[in-house]
């Protein structure tokens, strides 16, 4: 049993700590994310520059053979400082899917240029009907000749708007909410038949509805064998869960920092508020919900890739359920301490409460992850 | 990183689990398994058989006649004995006094009382509260004066968990009014057959008898039996409270609970199925197992930083909040699979001394005492308010 | 002891019913169940249209020019505002200037002011919150100095609802800095278009503008519209707070928010079936409405004491506290019914609605998230639970 980082774990987290430190002031943030892209394009160069976009892929595919951790300890920092930049859609999700689901030809293909940072990706997984139910695919594909031909609608794409390459779940066979007969495939953002309605998200991401009107891709396209492309799917969501409990992590240990802080400097009734003591054993509890948030994303980091399907389920769901309890109470204890400011699109606290609100719309919030725990436990 | 026990630490933890299973006695582990109460002899029976085997005192290194044990190690037989039935027991001589003397104690306390503590010959309480000292300890007012070379003490001690199965006592007592309330403190060993010593059983709402309250008149301690100085009481208190927060101990509790809400749930029926199959009871058990599993990651987290000798610090208070939260819960959801039968109660049974039929399964029959009992976790040994205080102060600076 | 409303109560009710069926303009209904924001002519235009009736000032006794209803007669009418989704009224006139001028004010403020009151065509708001102010509000600094026949008042006012529709706004001043502070605070009406004063907006979490800062520079404001003497403000303002607002439309809102919740439910899918046919949803929501109930049962208790003179005391602020929740909890559960489809924002949406652009999603879901966020104010704002906790502990526990 070993909770410590590794010395270049800490080198690399050292890094991106001090990224974030330099880039993403809330100021920052707040100009970046009002901007029609959303992101900055010179970020995305830097991250590649500094290796993170390769960091989870195996070295003979072009990347640093990095493991969950790795990512773990980049998406805690970013989520201090609330990242902006398309990692999670285009690295976690859709890199995730590569690794997970792809063809050793589409990996050696693609994960280059995702590394290099010339590649942005994002999964559609979500349908309008599907909540976050991953097997509730109603797009379908249909086979072609050697080609096949897909129509329906992604929801929520995270990342859309400026992906080059898609990769979406569609039903090649079986019936409503089947698991079997899902396939995955690879589609170009600009093929025919493909378009996107981006919008932004709510914590200031960006996101898209993609509709599919009979786009036509080839055989090569198709991700693994037809109609077996579910469980490369969820266990890519299941790596997505890992990854956003660590952004959560690192977004309320954030919100306590500033909260902590405000609490002892803020005065009424002629004392600093953090001298009453509903909100000191207020405060304890959003400190305590935050470690337990931490062990628990350690926990999955470290279990994700368990090869046992079950087991890892069993963490992803955990964790997940753990990240909603905790990213809970913690935004909305932020948001009630610091009062009337706390309410204020001027201050960053709101920020992240809504992240941390819109981490539990993502992949299964808290409801549907302890059913599922129930279900494997 | 990684959250895996070694294949050394696995083996040890098997070779505790074969000699609990050979070795605990097959009343007490079903008196324990039904949850009914344990007699002084049977407590003291099974503490003398692993105080025999050397692991009445997980926490002692070698050096103090201790197995020696790694933390992992330490984590592993506490989990392997509990899982395996043995009884939740107040180790107050292995946990506390030991250690208090292997710090403070003259050679020649160490030699009259450490042996009989490594092999549990000699059983030990905790003195501390009193009726008006609870979460304010330091406003304790049993007095000790001093007469020759014999302290006189006379007052009193209140909830002192197994004071009636217990040989002897480790008190704080009161030595001097004069200066600031913490330093008139004392600590003293007292014999509990000693003449002036008269213990008052109390009741707790769950039919059992597991605390007293011991009246102190004109007892005469030597004073050989203080530790450290006069008015070191305080002082020594506060480096127990580093060592008491084994919490470690219930998060085992909690797992073999589990196991037990399981139980029952597969044997309870609802709508004609089972108990295990009901959506909404099988919600709330995934969502008290999820907690579980949480406090486990962290308390693993936390030895795992004991193991590489970092300062655990404020981590031991959120254990002993979130633990004892989980331990609470369990006990209420057992209460809950139960329906009607967690409202018969014979105290004979409970107590051990009833020979009449159980009422619906025997294992309900303990569900809601232990429920009752279970609601002292967040008020014996520091609050949970008290506990928050401190996390404020210590962890947050507030 | 009855639930049950009089004959002659049931009358009125339908009479309520009827008249807001007819006369609420239906774009303003649209909007309101949209959630989409107010602008100041939404307002006055309800609210004139209230005042025409004669149903503005509610609260006030008919020979103050109000309709003089009985406790319970409030009480429907609060109840079937809310339950037709009209907006809420911007109540700083009627529930706030009103009664103090009724009360505290010469007989040149209420010709000046009272009519523009009744008829909704003044607007106000309410300044008393300053950034060093908020629960402890004695602490307010705003100066107000004497200069002849007027007060010249400089600094700042915050978290002012609606200050940016408001032609007059009711502020709490500081006039003398020397003794206890509750007895240096004055109350003074201010032009909001006179000379120096400005109005900073400040945008919500939630992305629509709501409230206000307020920067005073050398504001003449005559003594005239002074309220009381100087030091009788804070006396003024604790007299307002016994006014303490019935729970009436509190529960008839909540009542709303969760019919259109079901709505929501049964429209949003779930595993091929209606989200309502989810039996962790439905457990979730069958708890938010037995606690409902327990409040409007308590509400009810409140109306029948307040209705025969009994005094009405903490059970009010447990009402209101529960209130707070409880709508921060539907708003929660209304928002998880939208799943991946709380995360689009599209802040031209909030604030204007869809118009003729396709909505994502549907057309109810974009402002679940938003509305959720703005809920966390319910907590906050007119006296946080916190502090509304302590009260109920001092007065009513004796602690
Ligand atoms: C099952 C059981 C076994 C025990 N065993 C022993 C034993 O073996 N030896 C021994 O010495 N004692 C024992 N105790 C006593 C235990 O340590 C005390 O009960 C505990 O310290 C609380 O003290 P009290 O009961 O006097 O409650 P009080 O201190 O009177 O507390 C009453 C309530 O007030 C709260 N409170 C007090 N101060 C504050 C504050 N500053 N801020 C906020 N809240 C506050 C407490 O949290 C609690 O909720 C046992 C108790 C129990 C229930
Ligand atoms: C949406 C909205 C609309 C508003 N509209 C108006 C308006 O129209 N006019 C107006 O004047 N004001 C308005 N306010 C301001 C509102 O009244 C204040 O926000 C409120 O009084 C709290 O003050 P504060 O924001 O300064 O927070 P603070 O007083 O700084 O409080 C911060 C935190 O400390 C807690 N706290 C403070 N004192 C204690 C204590 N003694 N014990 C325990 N906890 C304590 C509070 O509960 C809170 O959690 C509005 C606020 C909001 C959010
Ligand atoms: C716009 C606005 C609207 C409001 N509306 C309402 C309302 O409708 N209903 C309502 O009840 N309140 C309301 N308030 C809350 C208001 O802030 C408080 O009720 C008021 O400030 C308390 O008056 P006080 O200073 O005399 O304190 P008190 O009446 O003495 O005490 C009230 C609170 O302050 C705490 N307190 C007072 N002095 C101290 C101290 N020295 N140290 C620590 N804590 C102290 C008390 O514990 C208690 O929490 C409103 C506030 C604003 C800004």
């Amino acid at each position: 049993m070993d909770f410590e980082l590794s010395e270049d774990q800490v080198l690399l987290q050292e890094s991106v700590t001090r990224f974030v430190a330099d880039n993403y002031s809330f100021e920052q943030r707040r100009k970046l994310v009002d901007t029609d892209q959303g992101y900055s394009d010179k970020q995305w160069s830097q991250f590649a520059e500094l290796g993170w976009l390769g960091m989870p892929f195996a070295e003979d595919v072009g990347g640093y053979g990095g493991t969950p951790v790795e990512t773990m300890v980049v998406l805690e920092e970013f989520g201090k400082g609330l990242v902006a930049e398309p990692y999670i859609s285009t690295i976690v999700l859709g890199g995730g899917a590569l690794v997970h689901g792809g063809t050793a030809a589409q990996q050696q293909e693609l994960i280059p240029q995702v590394a290099e940072g010339n590649l942005k990706l994002a999964l559609g997984f979500a349908e309008r009907q599907s909540r976050y139910n991953l097997a509730d695919v109603q797009t379908k594909a249909e086979k072609s000749g050697v080609d096949y031909v897909l129509s329906g609608m992604k929801s929520v794409v995270f990342g859309a708007p400026t992906a080059n390459k898609f990769i979406v779940s569609a039903r090649t066979g079986g019936a409503a909410r089947d698991e079997g007969g899902i396939s995955l495939f690879l589609v170009d953002a600009d093929a025919s038949g493909v378009s996107v309605r981006g919008y932004p998200t709510v914590d200031g991401m960006r996101a898209g509805e993609v509709t599919l009107d009979g786009v036509k891709v080839g055989a090569d396209a198709l991700m693994g064998a037809e109609g077996e492309g579910f469980g490369a799917l969820e266990t890519t969501i299941d790596y997505a869960i890992a990854a956003t409990a660590a952004e959560a992590v690192g977004a309320m240990s954030a919100l306590n920092d500033m909260t902590l802080e405000y609490i002892k400097t803020r005065e009424q009734f002629g004392q600093p508020i953090g001298k009453f003591q509903v909100l000191q054993h207020r405060m304890v509890d959003m400190f305590i919900a935050h470690e337990e948030a931490k062990s628990m994303a350690m926990m999955a980091a470290m279990r994700i890739d368990d090869e046992d399907p079950n087991e890892r389920r069993k963490a992803a769901s955990a964790t997940k359920v753990q990240i909603a309890k905790s990213a809970r109470f913690v935004g909305q204890q932020a948001i009630q301490l610091h009062g009337g400011i706390g309410m204020t699109d001027e201050y960053a606290a709101g920020h992240y409460f809504k992240r941390l609100t819109m981490i539990d719309r993502s992949y299964g919030d808290g409801d549907y992850h302890l059913a599922r725990f129930g279900a494997v436990s | 990183m990684h959250m895996n026990f070694s294949a050394d630490e696995l083996a040890f933890e098997q070779k505790v689990a074969a000699f609990v299973s050979e070795n605990l006695p097959a009343d007490i582990k079903d008196k324990v398994d039904r949850g009914i109460e344990l007699t002084r002899e049977e407590v003291r029976r099974w503490m003398e058989i692993l105080g025999q085997k050397g692991w009445a005192a997980t926490n002692w290194d070698k050096k103090d006649g201790g197995p020696g044990f790694t933390i992992a190690e330490k984590f592993l037989a506490e989990d392997a004995i509990f899982m395996n039935g043995a009884p939740k027991m107040v180790h107050f001589g292995t946990r506390m006094v030991g250690p208090v003397l292997l710090a403070f104690g003259t050679d020649a306390q160490k030699a009259k009382y450490v042996p009989k503590i490594l092999t549990s010959e000699e059983v030990w309480c905790q003195g501390y509260s009193e009726p008006q000292a609870g979460s304010d300890l330091a406003q304790l007012q049993c007095s000790a004066e001093l007469d020759g070379d014999e302290y006189v003490v006379n007052g009193t001690k209140i909830w002192t968990t197994s004071a009636h199965c217990a040989d002897r006592m480790f008190a704080l007592v009161r030595t001097s009014k004069e200066a600031r309330k913490q330093e008139g403190i004392t600590c003293l060993l007292i014999d509990l057959k000693a003449p002036g010593v008269e213990i008052r059983p109390i009741i707790t709402l769950d039919g059992k008898h597991v605390f007293n309250q011991e009246f102190f008149d004109n007892v005469r301690v030597p004073v050989s039996d203080r530790i450290g100085e006069e008015g070191d009481g305080w002082k020594i208190a506060k480096f127990l409270l580093g060592h008491e927060r084994s919490n470690a101990t219930y998060v085992s509790m909690n797992k073999r609970n589990l196991r037990k809400l399981k139980e029952i749930m597969a044997d309870q029926r609802a709508d004609g199925e089972r108990l295990a199959d009901d959506p909404g009871f099988v919600r709330k058990l995934a969502d008290l197992e999820q907690d579980m599993l949480a406090t486990t990651t962290m308390a693993m987290r936390q030895l795992a930083a004991a193991s590489a000798d970092k300062p655990v610090g404020a981590e031991a208070s959120i254990m002993k909040l979130r633990v004892m939260d989980a331990y609470k819960q369990c006990h209420e959801l057992m209460m809950e699979a139960g329906a009607y039968y967690a409202q018969p109660f014979e105290r004979g049974h409970i107590r051990g001394e009833a020979n009449t039929e159980w009422v619906g399964p025997d294992y309900l029959y303990r569900m809601s005492p232990d429920y009752f009992e279970s609601r002292a976790m967040s008020i014996a040994g520091g609050s949970h308010e008290i506990q928050k205080d401190i996390l404020a102060k210590r962890a947050l600076g507030l | 002891m009855d639930m049950t409303f009089t004959p002659a109560e049931q009358a009125f009710r339908r009479e309520v019913q009827a008249f807001v069926a007819e006369n609420l303009p239906a774009p303003i209904a649209r909007k309101v169940a949209d959630g989409v924001e107010m602008t100041r002519d939404d307002m006055s235009t309800w609210m004139q249209i209230l005042a025409k009736q004669g149903w503005l000032a509610t609260n006030w006794e008919q020979k103050d020019g109000g309709p003089g209803w009985s406790t319970a007669q409030k009480h429907i009418f609060e109840e079937e505002c809310a339950a037709a989704g009209a907006p809420d009224i911007i109540p700083f006139g009627t529930r706030m200037v009103g009664p103090v001028l009724l009360a505290f004010g010469t007989p040149e403020q209420k010709a000046k002011y009272l009519p523009g009151i009744v008829s909704g065509e003044m607007l106000w708001c309410q300044g008393y919150s300053e950034p060093g102010a908020g629960s402890d509000l004695a602490q307010l600094q705003l100066s107000a100095k004497l200069d002849g026949d007027e007060y010249v008042v400089n600094g700042t006012k915050i978290w002012t609802t609606q200050a940016h529709m408001a032609d007059m706004i009711f502020v709490l001043a500081r006039t003398d800095n020397s003794g206890r502070k509750q007895d240096g605070v004055t109350c003074l009406l201010i032009d909001m278009k006179a000379p120096g004063v400005t109005v900073r907006p400040i945008i919500t979490i939630d992305g629509r503008h709501r409230f206000n800062q307020e920067f005073f520079d050398d504001v003449r404001v005559p003594v005239a519209d002074r309220v009381g003497e100087a030091g009788d403000g804070w006396r003024i303002a604790k007299y307002l707070l016994g006014h303490e607002r019935s729970n009436a439309a509190g529960v008839a809102g909540a009542v709303r928010m969760l019919k259109k919740l079901r709505a929501i439910a049964k429209a949003e899918r779930a595993e091929g079936e209606t989200l309502m046919q989810d039996q962790d949803f439905r457990r979730t929501l069958a708890d938010v409405e037995t606690r409902l109930e327990v409040l409007r049962m308590t509400a009810m208790r409140n109306l029948a004491r307040a209705s025969a003179d009994k005094p009405v005391g903490a059970e009010a602020s447990v009402v209101k506290l529960g209130m707070a929740e409880i709508r921060k909890d539907i708003s929660e559960l209304s928002m998880q019914a939208g799943a991946y489809y709380a995360n689009p924002f599209d802040p031209k949406a909030i604030r204007e609605g869809w118009g003729n652009q396709q909505p994502i999603g549907a057309d109810y879901i974009f402002k679940l998230a938003p509305d959720y966020f703005e809920m966390r104010a319910r907590s906050i704002a007119g006296g946080s639970n916190e502090i509304q906790k302590n009260i109920i502990a001092k007065r009513t526990l004796g602690l």
